[in-house]
């Protein structure tokens, strides 16, 4: 690749050991190749996830016809690729890419250190990632196939072979599960660790840029929930291979313990996505209106807002589950509540736009339609907090819009903002601003082509997880049968679209127009080294020292309309 | 306006409290869809009007100063206030359909399993539990203007029941009884779905509800008075 | 390649990295086991069968190991003076103690759950048994892994290298403790 020549050593570590291309490439302790591995393993996942959603759709749309490049969709491989499809976006796709390769590129950068502080338990949390992307795809191919019953992964249909039909694929798919958290616990130690203690001399907390707040507070919410699910997946294991019955009425146990457990881990896993993605909007809004953060504490203070809150909403997902209904009104404040620090972080992004010198660039693109998109999700999140409308719509396809009106932007829309904005640094070269904007209104258009008519299909009464509408005469209908339809055309427009990032990315990254340090104009402490870094990101002896915040532009004292963080004056 | 679920997406409201639902879902679609499309026209509006110019900067504001910061706190206030307002709405419609359980006229056993929804009504002695029960696979039927309760259950893995016209749902839980109500105000056939993925089957787990008038439902009992409860005893015997 | 960053060096939370990294896996340790000890509690006070199974555990047996486990505590406390003293190879004989404990707590464990398979009660007998067996093994995997951990540490501080990780594994090893001491009561004690 064109940067091979810049990963060697240099003079940063004060010996010149040649390295093989094992150490550059697969074995690497560098952050920035562990990024990049992150981010192309994501992407690989990113195509098989998209290509499920591909064939699951076709299915509703064309029921009982052979899918082209698939065949056919019996009901039991629909229920295979739902269920694939949503664990490989959520933990081999967005965590992967928005936390690990992002966290992994820009925090030491970000911070002006020369690499984590753990280079090689860095590279371990990779390789186990990598094995549980591996055990998953084996999953697919083991005696009575992958694992078929939802995400959720709820017993008893998970945990007894005679109900969910693939006792070999169902424990595998756990294991796969636990491995990435595994990993990513590892993973988060280094984040944390990093950003606590290796920041650059006079660098105070409130001069941290917000993505590394950002990704560090995730990774602190991920590790602070995951662990019950951790102790539930065991227990699930247990319960599939060894017999034993923690989630098994028959014999004394309760599958909605199951629920509990998932769903204490599950929703601040989706601010764990969202904090990224936040992140990464807030450094490009900032470059491209050249303005300051409008209120940087209370972004911060709504962001820890939001880290608590997120631990006392779960039960929003089971409503209708079974549980005391007394205990649904708490959650419906809680969950209505936390839509509060959310709204605010918003209004201080849009209100960072006032007064601005905006220009259009394909990452402003994606940045500000981050924001005009996930406001759609947001919303629509009330219907479902509020207990007496989620009477209805529980389970239904407008859930699934919500969602995907949450998910797309956070996992799709914050990665191409944060690819874009930061390609130049990571391969010395810019991407197309042309095709850059092409592909982005392409997408844009499309998803929302797709999702707006799954609100309506789902208002309608479309249940989820059903692979043939027909078997219902209520959902047979032309109008209804119309909007699937238009919605899968209109993901086959958006797959076929992002061949033009792909190639865009891929063709930029070797005859793209040459980047310098600072493409941007942008305040950051990446910026202020060669683009792609060297190992050790700068000289040994010339790491940087920090003097301001990350967002001083437009400063009245200076005639430049940017202040960089490490210039003294 | 205020019963878009029917009126713009044509699901009919079939029971007393199917309304009260809708109401909640209308009331919320109209506060939020206000304040959407007030912070996407502000939003559009503030990238047009601050699109660069030549020989203009940008402002340096930091967001601390008081005049700057009510810009975000009242904005701040007016989403919790709407919070408010809404959650007593749900609480209050939500206590109305899962806590309080008016009393009954007529009980009925839904019981869930894969890959179908069998049903036990009460029979022409209005009591649930007797010789005369009527046992049925994937058809429910009631009477209109009818308090019926519900005593739901699975035989083997979590279910759910969706009655869409009623906007009623209730998992179902393997080991458990649980108990609801509803009473039908239109007569109708209309779809009852499960609402809880169950294995391969789940897609073609679809009943029907037929809710008649007292003359129909008679009609129909005595056409059903052959079939005795006896052939619930075993999963397999209603699994036709 | 395997010099250590400057990044590592650093210091601006004013806590050497090792130690600051060592909390968090515990931090993360912590909700790990109480998720499992929550769910627990949880199924017990529903259900009162479980009472009359946790009357089958042996409560003296369980003591023993609780002293035997408290001892090992005693025994890498030690080992971290030691080795803020400078001295590395006493440090590392209070390791193999510590380690010595870790094998004596697992050994007896070993019996525990034989004598007690034998007469029946296995980890499918009942969710009391599932859980006791599932709780207590979770903590036995992390006294081993601990152990395996202390072995590498007091070989190198037996040649007065990496004393630092003296005091770290034994931050590890107080957890494990600890998660012991509320193990004991809720298995053993609570009958």
């Amino acid at each position: 690749m064109a940067h091979a020549a810049d990963i060697h050593p240099h003079a940063a570590h004060g010996h010149h050991e040649e390295v093989s291309w094992w150490r550059t490439y697969l074995f690497s302790t560098d952050h920035k190749m562990i990024a990049m591995q992150y981010m192309f393993t994501g992407m690989a996942m990113a195509l098989i996830g998209g290509f499920f959603a591909y064939a699951f759709r076709m299915q509703q749309a064309f029921p009982g016809m052979d899918v082209p490049l698939y065949g056919l969709v019996t009901p039991n491989k629909y229920n295979v690729l739902i269920t694939n499809h949503g664990a490989i976006m959520i933990f081999w796709v967005a965590m992967p890419v928005l936390i690990a390769a992002f966290g992994n590129y820009l925090i030491p950068l970000m911070l002006g250190c020369d690499d984590m502080v753990f280079p090689r338990i860095n590279r371990l949390s990779y390789q186990i990632f990598l094995l549980s992307a591996v055990i998953l795809l084996v999953s697919f191919f083991v005696p009575g196939g992958a694992f078929a019953g939802a995400w959720t992964i709820y017993p008893p249909l998970s945990s007894k072979a005679e109900y969910g039909l693939a006792p070999l694929g169902s424990s595998i798919f756990l294991v796969a599960v636990a491995l990435e958290f595994v990993a990513f616990l590892l993973g988060g130690i280094n984040f944390i660790t990093t950003a606590m203690n290796s920041r650059a001399p006079g660098m105070k907390m409130y001069d941290v840029p917000i993505v590394v707040w950002m990704i560090v507070v995730a990774s602190i919410l991920f590790m602070a929930s995951v662990g019950p699910l951790i102790a539930g997946a065991i227990m699930l294991f247990m319960d599939q291979q060894v017999g034993t019955a923690f989630f098994d009425p028959d014999k004394g146990g309760d599958p909605v313990l199951w629920q509990h457990l998932f769903w204490f881990f599950g929703h601040p896993e989706v601010y764990v996505v969202l904090l990224p993605a936040l992140g990464i909007v807030a450094e490009i809004i900032t470059t491209f209106s050249r303005k300051k953060l409008f209120a940087y504490k209370t972004v911060l203070y709504t962001v820890f807002g939001t880290g608590v809150l997120s631990f006392v909403v779960w039960a929003h997902h089971q409503f209708v589950a079974g549980i005391d209904p007394r205990m649904a009104n708490i959650f419906t404040i809680t969950t209505l509540l936390i839509s509060v620090p959310i709204a605010e972080m918003l209004f201080v992004y849009i209100a960072t736009l006032y007064g601005g010198s905006i220009t259009l660039t394909t990452p402003m693109l994606w940045g500000l339609s981050f924001i005009a998109e996930f406001l759609i999700g947001g919303v629509t999140g009330i219907f479902l907090g509020a207990s007496g409308s989620d009477i209805f719509l529980h389970d239904t396809y407008f859930v699934l819009a919500h969602f995907h009106y949450t998910f797309v932007p956070i996992a799709i829309i914050g990665t191409f903002a944060g690819l874009t904005f930061w390609f130049p640094k990571m391969f010395g070269r810019m991407m197309n601003e042309t095709w850059g904007k092409i592909h982005f209104w392409i997408t844009i258009v499309a998803f929302n082509c797709i999702f707006i008519p799954l609100f309506i299909t789902g208002s309608a009464g479309d249940h989820r997880r059903i692979y043939n509408y027909m078997n219902f005469p209520d959902s047979a209908v032309p109008w209804l049968q119309d909007l699937r339809v238009f919605a899968t055309y209109s993901l086959v427009v958006m797959l076929l679209a992002q061949a033009i990032f792909l190639v865009n990315f891929f063709w930029s990254i070797f005859r793209g127009e040459k980047a310098g340090k600072n493409p941007w104009r942008a305040n950051t402490l990446e910026w202020t080294t060669e683009s792609p870094p060297p190992h050790g990101n700068w000289p040994a002896d010339q790491l940087p020292n920090v003097y301001r915040g990350p967002y001083e532009y437009s400063h009245p004292d200076r005639k430049e309309d940017y202040w960089p963080q490490n210039l003294p004056a | 306006m205020l019963h878009l679920i029917e009126s713009w997406f044509g699901v009919p409201s079939s029971a007393t409290f199917s309304a009260d639902i809708d109401f909640v879902f209308s009331l919320i679609f109209w506060i939020v869809g206000f304040w959407f499309l007030l912070t996407e026209v502000v939003f559009f509006w503030l990238i047009l009007r601050f699109r660069k110019r030549d020989g203009v900067p940008a402002q340096y504001i930091t967001g601390e100063l008081k005049s700057e910061k009510k810009w975000i706190t009242w904005p701040h206030m007016a989403v919790l206030v709407f919070d408010v307002v809404i959650v007593v709405a749900a609480v209050r419609v939500w206590y109305h359909v899962k806590q309080e359980l008016p009393p009954a006229v007529e009980t009925v056993r839904v019981i869930g399993q894969q890959w179908a929804w069998s049903f036990v009504h009460p029979g022409p002695d209005g009591q649930q539990g007797t010789a005369d029960d009527i046992a049925t696979v994937d058809e429910l039927h009631v009477r209109v203007n009818t308090l019926y309760h519900f005593k739901l259950e699975a035989r083997d893995v979590l279910h759910s029941f969706s009655v869409p016209v009623f906007r009623l749902k209730q998992d179902a839980i393997p080991g458990r009884v649980i108990t609801g109500w509803f009473e039908a105000t239109k007569t109708g056939t209309h779809d009852i779905q499960c609402a809880e993925i169950c294995g391969i089957g789940h897609g073609v787990m679809g009943a029907r509800i037929v809710i008649e008038s007292p003359a129909e439902h008679a009609a129909w009992m005595a056409s059903r008075s052959s079939v005795s409860v006896a052939s619930l005893a075993s999963p397999s015997a209603v699994q036709e | 390649m395997s010099a250590r960053p400057i990044a590592t060096t650093r210091s601006a939370a004013g806590l050497p990295t090792g130690r600051l990294a060592v909390w968090w896996v515990v931090v993360s340790e912590i909700v790990i086991f109480g998720g499992l000890l929550a769910s627990y509690i949880m199924h017990r006070l529903a259900h009162d069968a479980f009472a009359e199974q946790a009357a089958h555990t042996n409560t003296w047996i369980g003591a023993f190991n609780t002293l035997v486990l408290l001892t090992s505590s005693l025994s890498a406390v030690l080992a971290h003076q030691a080795a803020e003293r400078g001295d590395g190879p006493k440090a590392a004989r209070l390791i193999y103690a510590t380690i010595v404990g870790a094998v004596t707590f697992l050994v007896v464990k070993g019996f525990e759950w034989t004598f007690e398979i034998q007469h029946g009660y296995t980890i499918t007998s009942s969710t009391f048994w599932s859980f006791y067996y599932a709780a207590a093994g979770l903590h036995a995997s992390h006294v081993v892994a601990g152990a395996i951990i202390m072995l590498f540490v007091a070989k190198d501080a037996a040649r007065n290298q990496e004393l630092h990780r003296v005091e770290l594994i034994g931050i590890y090893w107080h957890f494990v403790d600890i998660v012991w001491i509320f193990l004991f009561p809720l298995l053993y004690i609570a009958k």
